[in-house]
């Protein structure tokens, strides 16, 4: 029997303080909150930095210690700071340190770091999974950050160590919850398959803002009970998580094999727990672990212009087109052979769905979003500024009188910084589980 | 002539990572689920997602009357060529599709 705690979906989304502590009197054997994700984009593993504030971490993160240490259980976070790379593991120290000399107490912290040196990763037999990109060693070894997603065999590990908090690097969303169930003997795949439902918090539930969870597991499957006042989980509720973010809503991938929840039963127990049996965990011959890269595409400088004028609302893709065949060739003109791209989306008109979209409407104003990506910072904001006199003033007619289109800001060029690109989508096989991770104690 | 939208709870598109995307539309009842499953074919979702309709996964799930489809993503999440970070903006394609 084990009984994890789960706040929320993730470190920085908030949660139900009350409910939270309605856990804690439930005497918990581990409260387990996911730090990341990579649903917000590359920039992050890119860079190496979290997406939320460090105040908003901090301040979640000292009211899950302060829970751990009154239910007198350890607490896990596993990808911590968005992206799990060492910084960010390091960044979550800082933190947890900070927060732990304001209580006046010490606790015994063990870090998982995931990080992985792209000149090795390079060198390295890894096979793509499907969707990834074809990569050659030069991209690898490009990458800023590359991270390996560490499984419930590592958080083990670091739980082991006897630490009071566990600070994870990049792990599988599941890993951190399914650790303890598995280490205590309970139903192997209802340790992933509760673990998969309860990764997001109150998302399997009503109310799904509200965060807080428990998760019973036991030696035939798992029971959900989400805390929060107004929040009740359904077998609706709970199969439908499958779903979620799932290209797959019957099969997992899990480091060392995968989950199947086909044949996967869901009871209601009462208004507000679901109790789950049936998942089946299938253990895999070698021990794989997915990798996550990002690199720098190139430097980026935005412009975004408005326009009202109603005969150019009308022909603004015939004005647009024109801007940037004319652009193309001044950026010729003036600096001559350069390797860059500008595009100019219509906002109102198509710039969610691009070619795919099939709807027309007649509009009152568009946006135009002019975006340069070039070779280094400094050649895109140039190129923008050749853009600026056609945003500004150009004319559909060479006869009419010179038009001006409303720019929102001064300076009109904005700097975006590096742009990045996921680069892997791909799995390395391990001898060892812990072979391609770091565990550290820290007193 | 209806759209699914007419008929159904909600159509919702997700990322599922950075280079798969998913869209499940929540029927809400057995009739809806039917007339779902009977008239949308995997081609005409392909063909509006300009996608290859071999590389999509479709998954009717009766008990939950939803109909899924996965698809590796059009342009990898947060390509210079990406408009939708987090895959949202698939879904009204799917939703204002016609019930035939």
């Amino acid at each position: 029997m084990t009984k994890i705690l789960i706040p929320s979906g993730a470190l920085g989304l908030g949660y139900d303080a009350e409910a939270l502590a309605r856990g804690v009197a439930l005497k918990p054997d581990l409260i387990a909150i996911d730090g990341g994700s990579t649903d917000s984009g590359p920039s992050y593993l890119g860079r190496g930095v979290s997406k939320y504030a460090r105040e908003s971490t901090k301040s979640e993160w000292a009211g899950m210690m302060r829970a751990a240490h009154e239910a007198g259980c350890p607490l896990v976070i596993g990808t911590a700071g968005t992206c799990g790379t060492d910084s960010m593991v390091d960044w979550l120290l800082d933190i947890t340190r900070e927060v732990l000399a304001e209580d006046n107490r010490t606790a015994k912290i063990a870090t998982l770091k995931s990080s992985q040196d792209p000149s090795v990763i390079a060198q390295t037999q890894i096979s793509p999974l499907s969707g990834a990109p074809s990569v050659s060693a030069e991209t690898i070894k490009s990458c800023e950050n590359i991270v390996a997603l560490a499984g419930a065999e590592q958080i083990a590990a670091a739980l082991a160590t006897g630490a009071d908090i566990v600070i994870a690097g990049r792990t599988t969303d599941t890993a951190i919850i399914a650790a303890v169930p598995l280490r205590n003997g309970d139903h192997t795949g209802g340790a992933w398959h509760g673990a998969k439902i309860g990764e997001c918090g109150a998302l399997c539930a009503t109310n799904p803002q509200s965060g807080v969870i428990m998760i019973d597991f036991d030696a035939d499957g798992f029971t959900i009970t989400p805390l929060a006042d107004g929040a009740y989980a359904t077998p609706h509720t709970v199969s439908a998580h499958m779903l979620y973010e799932n290209s797959d809503p019957f099969i997992l991938y899990e480091p060392g094999g995968y989950l199947d929840v086909t044949a996967a039963t869901y009871v209601a127990l009462d208004d507000r727990s679901v109790r789950v049996t049936g998942s089946i965990w299938h253990q895999s011959d070698s021990y794989t672990v997915k990798l996550e890269g990002a690199r720098i595409a190139g430097f980026q400088t935005i412009s975004i212009v408005t326009i009202r004028d109603a005969h150019y609302v009308r022909n603004v893709q015939a004005w647009c087109d024109d801007i940037i065949a004319k652009h193309a060739a001044k950026v010729q003109d003036r600096i001559g052979d350069i390797d860059f791209t500008c595009e100019l989306r219509v906002i109102g008109q198509d710039s969610t769905l691009g070619a795919l979209e099939t709807r027309q409407s007649t509009l009152i104003e568009v946006g135009v979003m002019a975006i340069i990506t070039a070779d280094t910072q400094k050649n895109a904001n140039t190129i923008a500024k050749l853009l600026n006199p056609y945003l500004l003033h150009h004319p559909l007619t060479k006869g009419e009188e010179q038009p001006t289109f409303a720019f929102p800001f001064s300076p009109a060029e904005i700097d975006r910084g590096a742009a990045y690109a996921f680069t892997l989508h791909h799995t390395m096989t391990l001898d060892d589980p812990m072979q391609a991770f770091r565990l550290e104690v820290h007193t | 002539m209806s759209t699914v939208a007419d008929i159904v709870v909600k159509v919702r598109s997700k990322n599922a990572g950075p280079f798969w995307l998913t869209i499940d539309i929540f029927c809400g009842n057995a009739e809806a689920f039917q007339q779902v499953t009977q008239s949308l074919s995997t081609d005409r979702v392909a063909a509006a997602l300009h996608a290859d309709v071999a590389a999509v996964k479709r998954f009717d799930i009766d008990t939950l009357n939803v109909v899924k489809f996965s698809l590796p993503r059009p342009v990898i999440q947060g390509d210079i060529a990406d408009r939708d970070m987090h895959g949202a903006g698939w879904a009204p394609l799917v939703a204002e599709l016609s019930l035939n």
